[in-house]
């Protein structure tokens, strides 16, 4: 991290930038905030460890409204959200300095939570440099251990690999922290008979809140107004007055981000709820993959989107039901 | 809130028809005298490109128990490429509805030109008899709309 | 004093929902949340924050209020039932508590929000002392007693048994419906005593309970209001409603019409100050900013709500939107933020 930090040090005194959007550090062990840092003094809150989760690349949809070049950590899933931001001209490449960071899994305080882990005091194993297997946590009721992949995002089981897509520079190591099969929860729900599907998600969207978290974390869903928010719009998009309501924000939701999404779950990072929302995007990108061709949105921003794209041989609808 | 034995279980679908093709297609099928159920409401769009996956879900909400979507057949397509643009759109959205648990048999795309009164017909009775068998939409409805 | 054992407290729970509904933290989906128990639920006691707070139970996410029918050319209107059936909301926190005394404030003042009082009065509360309360925690901040709620039944759990003490005269009712599964604990005094000891002397090494609230008060509201701090904190807001609707005291509401087809009803559904079209009027918004919204929520919790009651702050130190923040930013930074300011400020001069 240091090297990191006097790297951006050194940017933002010979004025290459105008500010830094990284990671400030929390008040507790586990809560850093995105955050800005325009001056030197400022950095010494700078931080970056296993608990930087958050994706950055939306905040430049608003840097890139700013005066001055605004320099940003991508990790390396990170940057397929800025990429397909940039193909959807919603953020200014000339406004971004990247510095590609290294990550080797993200760490998930819930997870840790949920193994009885409470009253924490401090965490160490989550720093960046040493590739840690195990966290030693420090809590009132005692020290508590907890191997790091057990507390991994789920995202990060299902990586999309250590390469950066777009960078200005590279600082740190990263490695490819895939241990499951990416669609592996989508088959076995495909398997599933209509009762049992129907009653998983009734059981997972129950849950739902409606605080919208999902979409204002999501890059993809970058539209100024919302159509959930329209005042004319005949949906109750703050209340969960009926189980319609969920389905249809989540199906619409994930629809309208369908061929965009890049898959870096932060959905599912920040649901207060725990809701598998990954589950409906990778759901279209399997579809996608299987009836249009392989496509990894973020990767290449001269491909064709599936869909805004066609071709005259396309699967009619009726496959849905045909391969069973 | 459960139908009644003795109450007949009438179907209520939606029918998004395209102005060009399949609207003309059912106004054939109306002037050749050829039956479909009264159970089916047409509603006429611009093009099938221009359902959007809410309506499907809307259709359902307030009630509907199966929504078709009828188009040109592709190549056909007055402005030449909608119906191609929805083909996705609707083979992805009917795949999710299924994905969530929805019976997929309540969906359904057809492409019928103003000259197939006799396909519009029988894509018509077809469906009628396939959302007769699945029964009542109790999945996807908001129950605020029984009433 | 009464006590049941851990074991027998289903038997507990089918009792009391024999003619009341039972409010119980239960696990869905694999997050606890209060809900209506029904037989074969287990029971989430051990969970010491539910996700949302039990604020549902008296004020739920979203109520009809009333509907209207049109049948020809006659239009009926038909008002809600106020709530008449008895319920027990069992397992509620000494935090959660303060925060329905706070909702009592806000809708059983003149004009008394009919919906509301219903259900407090139906209502009867069994609350649970915090047996390991955690760093996310600062009720004391406030002046609550995590290890001593005052409830109509307040109970705390040692070891494997749960330790019952009815205060007042809804929980004397609930305990003689239930007495013959209690047994009268001798001696309990001094186990609770004990428990109460140990739960206070955890309290005084986490590390949010010993924030200051100095400044937070009515006649700092224009200097907090006009405060440049503000304007840095939003920063990284995802002006998401997800800390106002965790929150045990959020109260805001936004009243809506939804077409059924045949009719319209007419529902009310908590708002957020998080979101865009919060307060919303026909000559447009009055908060224009996400700045300006996210000031109005802390605004309102520390100097707004106490300047009109008696001092009392509408944030009791759940720490929920602390844990569920997306961005980890909560109460707590800003409150910190602001004493460091005035810290440094103090240094200056």
């Amino acid at each position: 991290m240091q090297k990191l930090i006097d790297r951006i040090r050194e940017l933002l005194a010979d004025g290459t930038v105008a500010r830094v959007l990284g990671w400030r550090t929390g008040d507790l062990p586990y809560n850093p905030e995105p955050a800005y840092f325009e001056c030197e003094e400022e950095l010494q809150d700078f931080v970056y460890n296993g608990f930087c989760g958050a994706n950055l690349s939306k905040y430049m949809i608003e840097a890139s409204r700013l005066e001055g070049k605004t320099l940003v950590c991508l990790k390396p899933c990170d940057t397929y959200s800025f990429n397909q931001l940039l193909k959807e001209h919603r953020v200014d490449r000339e406004k971004a300095y990247i510095i590609g960071v290294g990550c080797k899994g993200k760490l998930d305080i819930e997870k840790i939570k949920k193994q009885g882990i409470k009253g924490i005091e401090s965490i160490s194993g989550a720093e960046i440099e040493e590739a840690a297997e195990s966290l030693t946590i420090q809590t009132i009721y005692g020290e508590k251990t907890c191997a790091y992949k057990d507390a991994m995002l789920e995202r990060c089981h299902v990586c999309k690999g250590k390469e950066h897509q777009i960078y200005d520079e590279l600082i740190g190591d990263s490695s490819d922290t895939t241990d499951a099969d990416r669609f592996a929860q989508v088959r076995r729900i495909e398997a599933m008979s209509p009762q049992e599907k129907f009653a998983f998600f009734q059981n997972e969207l129950s849950k739902c809140i409606r605080c919208n978290a999902c979409r204002n974390v999501c890059p993809a869903c970058s539209c100024r107004k919302c159509v959930f928010d329209s005042t004319k719009f005949d949906s109750s998009q703050k209340a969960n007055a009926d189980s319609f309501e969920e389905k249809m924000f989540h199906i619409i939701r994930a629809f309208h981000v369908a061929g965009r999404c890049t898959d870096c779950g932060e959905c599912s990072r920040v649901c207060p709820q725990g809701i598998p929302l990954h589950l409906f995007n990778r759901k279209f990108i399997k579809d996608i993959n299987e009836l249009y061709g392989e496509y990894q949105a973020g990767e290449d921003i001269t491909a064709d989107t599936p869909l805004t794209h066609f071709t005259f041989g396309d699967a009619e609808p009726s496959i849905v039901g045909e391969r069973g | 809130m459960s139908i009644e034995k003795n109450e007949e279980f009438r179907p209520k679908i939606v029918a998004f028809c395209c102005n060009w093709c399949s609207y003309a297609g059912a106004d054939l099928a109306g002037s050749s005298r050829l039956t479909y159920p009264a159970d089916v409401k047409i509603i006429r769009v611009p093009c099938s490109c221009r359902v959007n996956p809410m309506f499907i879900l809307r259709a359902f909400e307030k009630g509907a128990d199966g929504v078709i979507m009828c188009g040109c057949h592709p190549g056909d397509c007055h402005y030449s490429t909608g119906n191609y643009y929805a083909r996705r759109r609707m083979t992805l959205l009917f795949s999710m509805l299924d994905f969530i648990g929805v019976e997929n048999g309540r969906t359904r795309v057809e492409w019928v030109s103003a000259a197939e009164g006799v396909k519009f017909s029988a894509t018509m009775n077809e469906f009628v008899e396939k959302i007769y068998s699945l029964g009542k939409n109790v999945r996807l409805e908001d129950l605020r709309c029984r009433s | 004093m009464y006590k049941i054992a851990r074991e027998k407290m289903p038997q507990l729970y089918r009792r009391i929902a024999e003619n009341k509904e039972l409010y119980l933290p239960l696990e869905i989906g694999g997050q606890a949340n209060f809900a209506v128990w029904e037989e074969g639920d287990t029971a989430a006691l051990d969970v010491l924050k539910t996700v949302k707070s039990p604020k549902d139970a008296f004020f739920p996410q979203s109520e009809n209020l009333y509907t209207c029918k049109r049948d020809g050319k006659k239009l009926s209107i038909e008002p809600q039932a106020l709530k008449e059936q008895e319920f027990v909301v069992f397992g509620m926190k000494a935090c959660d508590l303060q925060g329905v005394q706070v909702l009592d404030k806000v809708f059983l003042a003149d004009p008394v929000d009919s919906f509301y009082a219903a259900r407090r009065e139906h209502g009867t509360i069994v609350a649970l002392a915090c047996h390991e309360p955690e760093e996310t925690c600062f009720c004391k901040v406030f002046g609550i007693d995590c290890a001593d709620p005052a409830a109509d039944v307040a109970c705390w759990m040692i070891a494997d048994e749960l330790f019952w003490k009815p205060l007042t005269g809804k929980g004397e009712a609930l305990t003689a419906q239930v007495c013959d599964l209690l047994t009268e604990a001798e001696g309990a005094e001094e186990t609770v005593e004990a428990e109460k000891e140990n739960i206070r002397r955890i309290v005084e090494k986490l590390p949010y309970m010993h924030l200051s609230l100095d400044g937070w008060n009515a006649d700092a509201q224009k200097e907090k209001f006009d405060s440049p701090l503000w304007e840095e904190l939003y920063k990284p807001c995802l002006a998401c409603g997800t800390c106002t609707f965790v929150c045990p005291t959020c109260q805001c509401y936004d009243i809506k019409d939804y077409d059924t087809g045949h009719g319209v009803m007419r529902y009310r559904c908590w708002d957020s100050c998080m979101y865009s079209d919060f307060t919303m009027m026909a000559h447009g918004n009055n908060r224009t900013s996400q700045m300006q919204r996210f000031r109005q929520r802390f605004m309102h919790k520390l100097v707004y709500f106490p300047a009109n009651n008696n001092g009392c702050y509408s944030c009791v130190g759940c720490g929920r939107c602390v844990e569920k923040c997306p961005a980890s930013l909560n109460i707590v930074k800003v409150i910190k933020k602001f004493s460091e300011e005035k810290a440094a400020g103090g240094e200056q001069q």
